[in-house]
């Protein structure tokens, strides 16, 4: 992974959301093996410039581009590089974590059921691949959630809020995962409200009202 | 790296296939509701079988139209609210591949199964056997097109809070000519006549829409994503 110059540009970007100007010409410039953390209080559009980073949302103004490339004008080459989590935690209640993997990695790249329930173990969720996600605990949905993440193999992480409902083991897992991920060169962006204990390379970007 | 566009369809119908089938009473709610409605006429009316088989092109094919309306709803709705459309919009496979498998999927389980329950309620409403291939037909036809019609209306609705009534007031009008065309293809099938011409125009509609359908329906998804 490391030898690819990865880098993805967030160039005065402006969104509005009705009356509201939600992102006044945001910036940032992030390259492989670096993460941002976006933070800030609630209701500054640390989502919104997530949904803007991976294409989801068309800026009003301002360019968003991927190695050089502006990402509306490749976008399904940028989407199989990203792997996004939203704070939802995108499950389908009727399927078991394991379809809810293999329905949504396996759009991305042929991927076998042996291998996603390695990551799931991997994540600490191996025992509940085969239940119902409706029957899973707020946390044991998110750890799926992270499986998916590390599952899809993607260069590019954009992640809402992951420490969500995690208990202690499982955010120090996600750091650990966040600090391997951006040191093999790839990267990251975080929106997190609170400080992340990483050892990797962290930039930060507040976002105020 | 990624996979195909036929391999992902493919994986696509499985999971709409799936996820129905785990729910078995949104599968059935339709169903029901076509054979109720189409049982009920006879009871309200009359059971004089010249009469029935007077009204029952009409009575047939209001009920399947609103049947397979009743559904139409939940086709991005789930996926919208609980996050899974975005995941599936960002899986790097076209927006139009999506819908396409999840309106044939929805076909396949409400428009199909409309069609093969139809020669009970078609007994019941005095229609003679020889009829059958012409009203199985005109109705697979039909209900296609329907799922088309209903996947633009859902996609343009799904991100309003009562979308429903909506999306009845959107693709109703559109499904006028369904409704006039196959209920004539029935009636003609009935009194023994040829069927061709509203059978033409049945198929010229569903070729119509299956190939402008999931153009307009991705536009209106992508526009309701933002």
């Amino acid at each position: 992974m490391s030898a690819a110059p990865y880098c993805l540009e967030v160039d005065r970007v402006h969104v509005w959301r009705g009356d509201r100007h939600v992102l006044k010409g945001t910036s940032f410039r992030l390259e492989g093996g670096e993460l941002l953390h976006v933070w800030g209080p609630n209701g500054t559009g640390k989502t919104t410039l997530l949904r803007v980073a991976c294409g989801l949302l068309r800026p009003e103004q301002g360019a968003v581009s991927w190695m050089g490339r502006a990402i509306h004008s490749f976008a399904a080459d940028y989407q199989a590089a990203l792997a996004y989590a939203s704070h939802e935690t995108a499950l389908k209640s009727d399927l078991t974590a394991l379809e809810n993997l293999r329905f949504t990695v396996g759009l991305k790249r042929a991927v076998e059921g042996a291998e996603l329930r390695e990551t799931l173990a991997k994540v600490g969720v191996g025992a509940c691949a085969d239940l119902p996600a409706r029957v899973l605990s707020a946390g044991q949905r998110r750890r799926v959630a992270i499986a998916r993440v590390l599952a899809l193999r993607a260069p590019l992480w954009l992640l809402d809020e992951p420490y969500t409902n995690l208990d202690t083991d499982g955010a120090a897992f996600m750091s650990a995962m966040l600090d391997a991920h951006v040191d093999q060169g790839g990267c990251a962006v975080v929106v997190a409200h609170h400080d992340l204990a990483l050892g990797c390379r962290v930039r930060r970007l507040e976002l105020s009202a | 790296m990624s996979i195909g566009a036929v391999a992902a369809m493919r994986l696509l119908l499985r999971r709409e296939l799936t996820l129905s089938f785990r729910r078995p009473e949104q599968l059935l709610q339709p169903l029901v509701f076509f054979l109720i409605v189409t049982t009920l006429f006879p009871l309200g009316l009359s059971p004089q079988l010249s009469l029935l088989r007077e009204m029952a092109p009409g009575v047939l094919w209001v009920a399947a139209l609103l049947a397979s309306l009743l559904s139409m709803d939940g086709l991005f709705k789930s996926d919208a609210d609980d996050g899974t459309l975005e995941q599936l919009a960002l899986s790097g496979q076209s927006l139009g591949i999506i819908v396409i498998a999840k309106t044939i999927a929805h076909w396949l389980v409400s428009g199909v199964a409309l069609v093969v329950v139809s020669p009970v309620v078609a007994t019941t409403l005095a229609i003679p056997i020889e009829a059958f291939p012409i009203m199985m037909l005109s109705l697979a036809m039909g209900t296609l097109t329907l799922s088309w019609l209903g996947a633009i209306g859902a996609g343009l609705t799904v991100g309003l809070r009562r979308g429903s009534v909506l999306l009845s007031l959107i693709i109703l009008p559109l499904a006028m000519p369904l409704l006039i065309f196959g209920a004539n293809a029935t009636d003609r099938a009935i009194g023994g006549e040829s069927a061709a011409g509203p059978l033409y125009f049945l198929a010229a509609l569903c070729v119509f829409t299956t190939t402008l359908a999931p153009f307009a329906a991705s536009t209106a998804l992508r526009i309701t994503l933002e």
